[in-house]
């Protein structure tokens, strides 16, 4: 089986969110940045899981993005991957990123397509569903288990207070969450071999990009809290009832 | 033309469907015209009550073979009627059916996507919308740069508001192809409210101490007709589902009230909660990081406190 995973790369979950040049730029400045948490958590595993399952599966990882990925790609090879892919190209536009992961796709021949639910700074949840109709290739989203059984996958995804459990034949996209595996540290054995494992480059190819982003904003601070004195909480389901009008 | 995409399960029509229904509505308005809505599936409810929420139409898809839902059909039927009726832009709820088809429906219709939004676009400067981002952090202004529009709506973002009028109501046969995924089972938790659909949410923390005393967190609740959630570690311990998990890593949420029993207020679990109209926190910790993001807060031991919210709140429904 032959999986690609696609990799970003995320501000992590601590950083402060800022921005700059009036508001139109996240403030990256003192930035650590992260494997995207579903993609490294979720997607990545599961992955490596197949390999040492089956040692024949081949991995590969994509990322759509600049140079200054490539120690976060470095990182993910860590956890595990044969080989990582970087497009080269610097647009945020999810059709745009979708469409330049789709080229790569197209020739690697792929049974599976593994992607994190979303990324934890644009949240477009995108990606999974548009490299699908791209390619017109079957796609489940938000899933919380995958095992896949010759070239039957199947799937359990989260859906409004409940659970679906999906078939499906690869080739097939897989959008990952909570669930499908569990968060690993890469060990030294991972990381001295990611130095030598090949990460190539490639220039992207010309594509529409349907957004862009004017500008952003933050949300106004909060008032403050108000107390209420631990011996009347009564007080507090008042204030909900008549001030608040919550309950 | 504005296309509405009305989402329902088991032939009930979702809560979000009436936002959504809404927001099209007001966005029609917006751009002098009518919306429309789309509903796959069949269900027993009249849905020319659509016309209560703003819709001039209905267009019903009943055909067998999309019990499932298989994304790239529904692509195929609401892209085909978009087309018929000449609808430029569509909104879905960022419910997890929207999530399964925006992203496709984008792709197919040459269409920029928004996912997420929580406002009406702004038309001063062509077409661009708020959504949240960094996981309720901040938000930013998309523009979309495309004829075709499509806009995922976040859930609780918009406030329903009826009128009187009803809609017409037409069936319509939609061709959505062959399918590719097939639906083995369905697993739905029975006569719980949906996590993401609830207004009310009332959430427990490491600081409950144990699954045995979560009967403070489910009485409350069941009280207040809320949902349950919690914090990581709580699923990760075992002590709830997994799908109550709510922050950074697991549901992002926005209901009217979140009451936060015990919980810190990690930085991670307020990137799912903090788009939440009003929070309670609960904590016997006066430096816990959540009483900054509060509205009204008591310092307080949950094993005293709790009782007494649960009786005035059993006085208030005179019960
Ligand atoms: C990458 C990453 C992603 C993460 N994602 C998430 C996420 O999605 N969601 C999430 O929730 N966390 C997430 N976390 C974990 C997060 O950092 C916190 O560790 C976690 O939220 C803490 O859970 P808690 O508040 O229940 O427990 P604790 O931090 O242990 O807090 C318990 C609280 O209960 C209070 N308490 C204890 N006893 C009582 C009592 N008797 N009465 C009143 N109060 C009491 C304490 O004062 C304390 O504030 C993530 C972490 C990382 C690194
Ligand atoms: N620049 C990128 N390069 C590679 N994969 C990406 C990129 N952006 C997003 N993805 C993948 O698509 C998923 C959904 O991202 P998004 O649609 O941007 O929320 C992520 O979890 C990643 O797996």
């Amino acid at each position: 089986m032959k999986i690609l995973v696609c990799i970003s790369k995320t501000p992590d979950t601590t950083a402060k969110i800022a921005f700059t040049d009036n508001n139109t730029k996240f403030a990256a400045d003192g930035v650590q940045w992260i494997i995207n948490p579903y993609d490294e958590w979720y997607a990545l595993i599961r992955a490596v899981e197949f390999k040492e399952k089956d040692p024949s599966t081949i991995i590969h990882l994509v990322n759509v993005g600049l140079a200054e990925n490539d120690p976060v790609i470095r990182k993910a090879l860590a956890l595990g991957g044969d080989e990582a892919i970087r497009i080269n190209y610097d647009g945020k536009d999810p059709f745009a990123v979708a469409s330049q992961i789709a080229n790569i796709a197209k020739e690697g021949g792929y049974d599976l397509i593994l992607t994190g639910k979303e990324t934890i700074d644009y949240n477009s949840s995108s990606i999974g569903g548009m490299i699908a109709a791209i390619l017109d290739m079957a796609f489940i989203s938000h899933a919380i288990k995958l095992d896949i059984n010759g070239n039957i996958a199947t799937a359990v995804r989260e859906i409004e207070g409940g659970e679906e459990t999906d078939e499906a034949l690869l080739p097939l996209i897989v959008s990952c969450q909570k669930g499908m595996a569990e968060q690993r540290i890469p060990n030294m054995k991972g990381i001295m071999g990611a130095r030598t494992k090949p990460l190539k480059v490639v220039e992207p190819a010309a594509v529409d990009e349907y957004t862009s982003i004017a500008s952003f904003e933050m949300p106004p601070a909060k008032a403050g809290v108000k107390l209420i004195p631990a011996d009347n909480p009564a007080e507090l389901v008042r204030l909900l009832h008549e001030e608040a009008r919550v309950i | 033309m504005v296309l509405v995409y009305i989402d329902q399960a088991d032939g009930q029509i979702k809560k979000s469907s009436f936002e959504v229904a809404c927001y099209g509505a007001a966005l029609a308005q917006q751009l002098s015209t009518e919306a429309c809505g789309i509903i796959i599936g069949n269900t027993s409810e009249d849905l020319s009550n659509f016309g209560n929420y703003g819709l001039k139409k209905v267009y019903s898809v009943k055909d067998a073979s999309f019990n499932n839902l298989d994304p790239q059909m529904y692509i195929a039927a609401i892209s085909g009627l978009a087309e018929k009726i000449s609808a430029n832009v569509i909104v879905l709820s960022n419910n997890t059916t929207g999530k399964a088809v925006a992203p496709g429906l984008s792709v197919k219709m040459k269409a920029g996507l928004v996912v997420g939004a929580v406002a009406l676009p702004d038309l001063s400067n062509g077409f661009s919308v708020k959504k949240s981002v960094f996981s309720g952090k901040a938000f930013a202004h998309i523009k979309i740069n495309t004829e075709t529009k499509i806009i995922s709506l976040n859930q609780n973002s918009y406030a329903v508001t009826k009128t009187d009028a009803k809609a017409e109501v037409e069936d319509y046969s939609a061709n959505g192809g062959t399918p590719k995924i097939k639906v083995v089972k369905t697993d739905k938790v029975k006569g719980e409210i949906p996590l993401s659909e609830a207004s009310i949410v009332v959430s427990g923390g490491r600081g409950l101490k144990g699954p045995e005393n979560w009967g403070l967190i489910t009485e409350l609740a069941h009280l207040l007709g809320a949902a349950t959630a919690c914090s990581r570690p709580v699923a990760d311990l075992g002590w709830r589902p997994h799908h109550e998990h709510v922050g950074q890593t697991g549901l992002a949420i926005a209901p009217n009230l979140y009451i936060a029993v015990g919980i810190s207020g990690a930085i991670q679990h307020l990137a799912g909660v903090n788009r939440s109209k009003v929070i309670v926190v609960i904590n016997k910790d006066p430096e816990a990081p959540f009483f900054k993001a509060a509205d009204y807060g008591i310092v307080g031991d949950i094993f005293e406190v709790m009782p007494k919210i649960i009786d005035a709140v059993k006085n208030l429904k005179g019960l």
